[in-house]
């Protein structure tokens, strides 16, 4: 199913088709349950996944103790041909094989499974890109329905209102005249601050006895003469 | 978060870099609020949130607004400028053109606000810049849906 093609067809057929596409049986609603079907396999086959990478862990460790073994064994059956004892070294050998054995089983066990971990973890790869695949789908068919209820409201609100409905044009109109008058109202002001408001603060300043390099330097004089005397 | 959680957080913010954001409910819809930016009554923008993403829409004309013989012009030059056209594209609703901005579900309060802004910004700008293509005196006629 190309989700697209639907919501083309859906939208084509105004608020009517799209409650279709929401409830239509073979589309949205087996989408979701695809979803939530694919969902359960994929934790299912996670769960698979950490089951037999847990048995790769095992036969993996039980490997490296044959092959410690073997070393092991070896070291022995060098001791016994050094002390001329082939009885022993024979016997050692033995034990030798057995274990070399035991470990090309263990090694055959370990590589069936390290397959196995790979063929899981593709499968987990393909099964969560489905996923995402399904919910890009569901989440297109959401938003069509989320525009549908979104145009409904617009069309209700252009309609419920009781101001007188303006187009494009007009609605532009009122709006550059607003802002004009916002800009004029700030230049006035800022006219007003640059004729009045400078003066007036230098007045009060002025007032009181803040500012006036003369009035300063005249108290200063004061000051040291009245020191001097 | 749903459109109560978002119409709360607004009103909660007195302003966003200085613009005044106001929230309407619209009768009897609750899926979507109706958010005005100060000083741009005209072009309220409609809010809804689904489960991924917050779609924000602003009307722009109706059908009915567009000269006819230069309408085929109008919808190429509204293609061409949804990429260099920031945070928001064209489309269109039925027999009315708009403006839209979609966002993640994680979007930040500002970034909604932002979003919110923009698109009423870009509005403005985009009936400017079309108004060759729109009927002089056209009267817009609504239909109920």
């Amino acid at each position: 199913m190309n989700v697209l093609k639907r919501i083309i067809a859906a939208v084509r057929g105004g608020a009517l088709g799209v409650a279709d596409l929401l409830s239509d049986t073979d589309g949205i609603t087996a989408l979701e349950h695809q979803l939530i079907e694919v969902q359960g396999n994929l934790s299912k086959v996670k769960q698979d996944l950490t089951d037999v990478m847990g048995k790769q862990m095992h036969s993996s460790r039980e490997s490296s103790v044959l092959k410690m073994a073997i070393q092991q064994h070896e070291l022995e059956a060098g001791a016994a041909l050094d002390r001329a004892d082939e009885v022993a070294a024979l016997k050692i050998a033995e034990k030798i094989a057995e274990l070399d054995a035991e470990l090309e089983e263990q090694q055959q066990i370990h590589s069936l499974f390290s397959s196995h971990v790979a063929r899981l973890r593709s499968l987990v790869n393909k099964t969560e890109r489905q996923i995402k695949d399904y919910q890009r789908q569901l989440s297109m068919v959401r938003t069509t329905e989320s525009i549908q209820k979104a145009s409904t409201a617009i069309a209700q609100n252009y309609a419920s209102s009781n101001h007188k409905i303006l187009s494009a044009r007009d609605s532009l109109e009122q709006i550059k005249k607003r802002q004009q008058r916002t800009l004029d109202l700030l230049e006035a002001a800022q006219e007003l601050e640059e004729e009045t408001g400078e003066k007036t603060l230098d007045e009060r300043l002025e007032q009181a006895g803040i500012v006036g390099s003369k009035i300063n330097a005249n108290a200063i004089l004061n000051r040291i003469k009245s020191d001097r005397s | 978060m749903n459109t109560n959680d978002l119409a709360l957080r607004i009103t909660d913010m007195a302003s966003y870099n200085g613009y005044q954001l106001e929230c309407q409910p619209i009768p009897g819809m609750t899926d979507v609020l109706q958010i005005t930016v100060q000083d741009y009554d005209e072009l309220p923008a409609f809010v809804s949130v689904t489960d991924s993403q917050i779609l924000c829409i602003t009307n722009l004309f109706m059908e009915a607004e567009v000269k006819p013989d230069t309408r085929g012009q109008l919808i190429e030059e509204m293609l061409e400028l949804n990429i260099p056209m920031p945070l928001s594209a064209f489309s269109k609703l039925g027999d009315r053109f708009v403006i839209f901005g979609s966002m993640s579900i994680h979007s930040s309060i500002e970034d909604i606000c932002h979003e919110i802004v923009t698109l009423t910004e870009n509005a403005v700008e985009a009936i400017d810049a079309l108004q060759e293509y729109l009927i002089p005196d056209a009267v817009r006629e609504e239909g109920a849906g």
